[in-house]
């Protein structure tokens, strides 16, 4: 059954959702090509008993990642909830809608361009992100209201055709081989750096924090404009702060590890069955769970075929997919 | 807060209001409630009764004309100040995510919680009267979705309640209920207009209902507000016959002495 959005509630689902992650971060370290024990990977994490391969392997190469995963799982599974409120609409995902696809061509355009625009990359990411949300934003109303499957179709239209774009110009770009673009094309978490992490932790975190402060007007929003104006909801402001937070996430996101299908639908559709539809429990909800389940499906893209790595897109995609379906069905009938 | 719940002065004053779509005019409408009062709009389709309500509730801004509440203006207050006075019950809420009946409830509440995150007791309290008043207790944990149309009516009037409203505007309550609950939830309306000090205007096509609970009842023509007053002087047959294009006969309901509006067959 559903739990009451109350603080202690909250703090409640919040505690073990962080006990689950850590878990699953903990996997995440000792899992892959060199397997290690915990112990190991407590030495490696603090230095300790002058164990220096678990050193170089858990602090030098899988925390990062484990990190990289988690705050990435965490903005696109935030997103995809923030956009499900903002279009009433369960299949909304970044993904899916075309955003990723749109943020990936503003960091790839950026990249082609050089120079300074190189350096703005990021922001390129999220303008793309903006301006593609507005497109299919625009494509999906009908009659002045938002039409369920338009809104979709006209999400994953967009989505390849931005995608044909982007292969254009990785082709002209020509320094990523043709492996590393079809990765990047997928979502991909192995390209990372310290700094990057820098400033990548503060952004999501507060972008999520941000978003937060609206969930209990994202749970009026879903009865309706008029009905959440008939609240006191100041509607077109709310609006549009939460669609440039939610575009800020993908972007984000994107701008690290590529575009990472499926996560913005699967994380809030488990998340709605734990803990129901109120955004005060889901939204936390859906930051820790997209967090936890980042980090163990790249943790199976590291592993399931190694020492050769899937990019971790095709493992969202493979449980993701599904769960669109089903939703899709669900809401046809 | 002082704004919580009817007053025994409430006084809502709509003062020849007028609005205009492409191919529709609302001409100067205006009328009055005070505390405890039950107005019901009638007329027949297009006929403006939407609109009057949405321009009553201070959502809708009209294009010339007045609407006060306890003498401050609807039109010109904050958003969030209006709505915890104002309560506005329309059918059409759009239901794409599942949450529970009390939930849904709860989100009446919204504008008290200012700038609070979390309802208090105090919330909660209001939230399980309005489920108590409309009897919707047992049905508190089911999800939205999966309850009939005649209950979800229901959810949306307790969502409104628990707003503790000093005015309340519905639109078509009734359309989705059975007769029995009909009656039901008329008498819960005018009960807690005469406990409270509530004000209630009400759009409805019942005709019945409305002579039944109504203390006066507003007649929409065309966006004309052709007559205005108690039932017995609105519902009238010549008059009806003519607004809604077909014969009624008015005669008396033995029960309550009220005008009780019938269609006449002409056999054959």
């Amino acid at each position: 059954m559903t739990l009451a959005a109350t603080r202690r509630n909250v703090l409640s689902v919040a505690l073990g959702l962080t006990v689950l992650l850590l878990i699953a971060a903990l996997a995440a370290l000792a899992l892959g090509s060199v397997h290690l024990s915990i112990a190991r990977v407590c030495n490696g994490l603090l230095g300790r008993g002058g164990d220096s391969e678990a050193l170089t392997i858990v602090r030098g190469l899988r925390l990062p990642r484990v990190l990289l995963a988690a705050l990435v799982g965490a903005a696109l599974a935030v997103s995809g909830t923030a956009l499900q409120a903002l279009l009433r609409n369960p299949l909304a995902d970044p993904y899916v809608l075309g955003i990723s696809s749109g943020a990936a061509l503003g960091e790839i355009l950026a990249l082609w361009l050089g120079g300074l625009w190189a350096a703005a990359a990021p922001a390129m990411a999220f303008a793309g992100a903006v301006a593609t949300t507005a497109w299919v934003y625009l494509l999906g109303r009908r009659g002045g209201r938002l039409a369920s499957y338009t809104l979709v179709l006209a999400g994953v239209i967009t989505a390849s055709f931005l995608s044909a774009v982007i292969l254009f110009i990785l082709t002209l770009l020509s320094t990523r081989d043709v492996r590393g673009t079809a990765f990047w094309l997928m979502g991909d978490l192995s390209v990372i750096t310290n700094a990057r992490i820098g400033w990548l932790a503060p952004a999501v975190v507060l972008a999520i924090a941000a978003l937060y402060a609206f969930a209990k007007d994202l749970n009026v929003l879903l009865l309706g404009d008029v009905e959440a104006a008939h609240l006191g909801v100041p509607v077109a402001r709310v609006e549009t702060l939460v669609f440039l937070l939610a575009s800020l996430l993908t972007g984000l996101a994107v701008s690290v590890s590529g575009t990472i299908g499926y996560l913005g639908l699967l994380v809030p559709h488990l998340g709605r069955m734990l803990v129901g539809s109120d955004h005060r429990l889901l939204l936390p909800t859906a930051a820790l769970g997209g967090a936890t389940v980042l980090i163990l499906a790249d943790t199976l893209a590291r592993t399931v075929v190694a020492p050769l790595e899937l990019p971790v897109g095709a493992v969202t995609a493979v449980a993701g997919a599904p769960v669109f379906i089903y939703l899709l069905r669900r809401s046809a009938g | 807060m002082t704004s919580d719940g009817p007053t025994r002065d409430g006084r809502l004053s709509v003062d020849r209001v007028t609005f205009r779509y492409t191919h529709f005019e609302l001409r100067p409408a205006g009328f009055e409630a005070r505390a405890g009062e039950v107005i019901a709009i009638i007329g027949p389709n297009g006929s403006g009764k939407s609109t009057l309500l949405e321009l009553a509730s201070g959502h809708l801004a009209p294009a010339s004309g007045k609407v006060t509440l306890d003498g401050q203006d609807l039109h010109a207050m904050p958003a969030a100040a209006r709505a915890r006075m104002v309560g506005i019950a329309r059918q059409d809420t759009p239901l794409l995510f599942s949450f529970t009946v009390r939930e849904f409830i709860r989100q009446g509440r919204h504008p008290h919680l200012g700038r609070r995150l979390f309802e208090t007791g105090e919330d909660e309290r209001w939230v399980n009267w309005a489920a108590s008043e409309t009897a919707l207790e047992p049905l508190c944990d089911r999800r939205v979705t999966e309850i009939s149309g005649g209950e979800f009516q229901r959810a949306v009037l307790a969502r409104t309640l628990a707003q503790r409203p000093r005015l309340l505007l519905l639109d078509e309550p009734t359309a989705n209920l059975d007769i029995g609950y009909q009656i039901e939830m008329l008498a819960l309306l005018g009960r807690l207009a005469r406990a409270e000090g509530l004000m209630v205007v009400i759009v409805t096509h019942e005709l019945n209902l409305a002579s039944e609970m109504a203390d006066r009842i507003l007649l929409l023509d065309a966006g004309r507000l052709v007559r205005q007053g108690a039932p017995d002087a609105v519902l009238e047959a010549t008059e009806l016959s003519r607004v809604f294009h077909t014969e009624v006969a008015v005669d008396r309901n033995p029960s309550s002495g009220r005008p009780r509006v019938t269609w006449v067959v002409h056999p054959g």
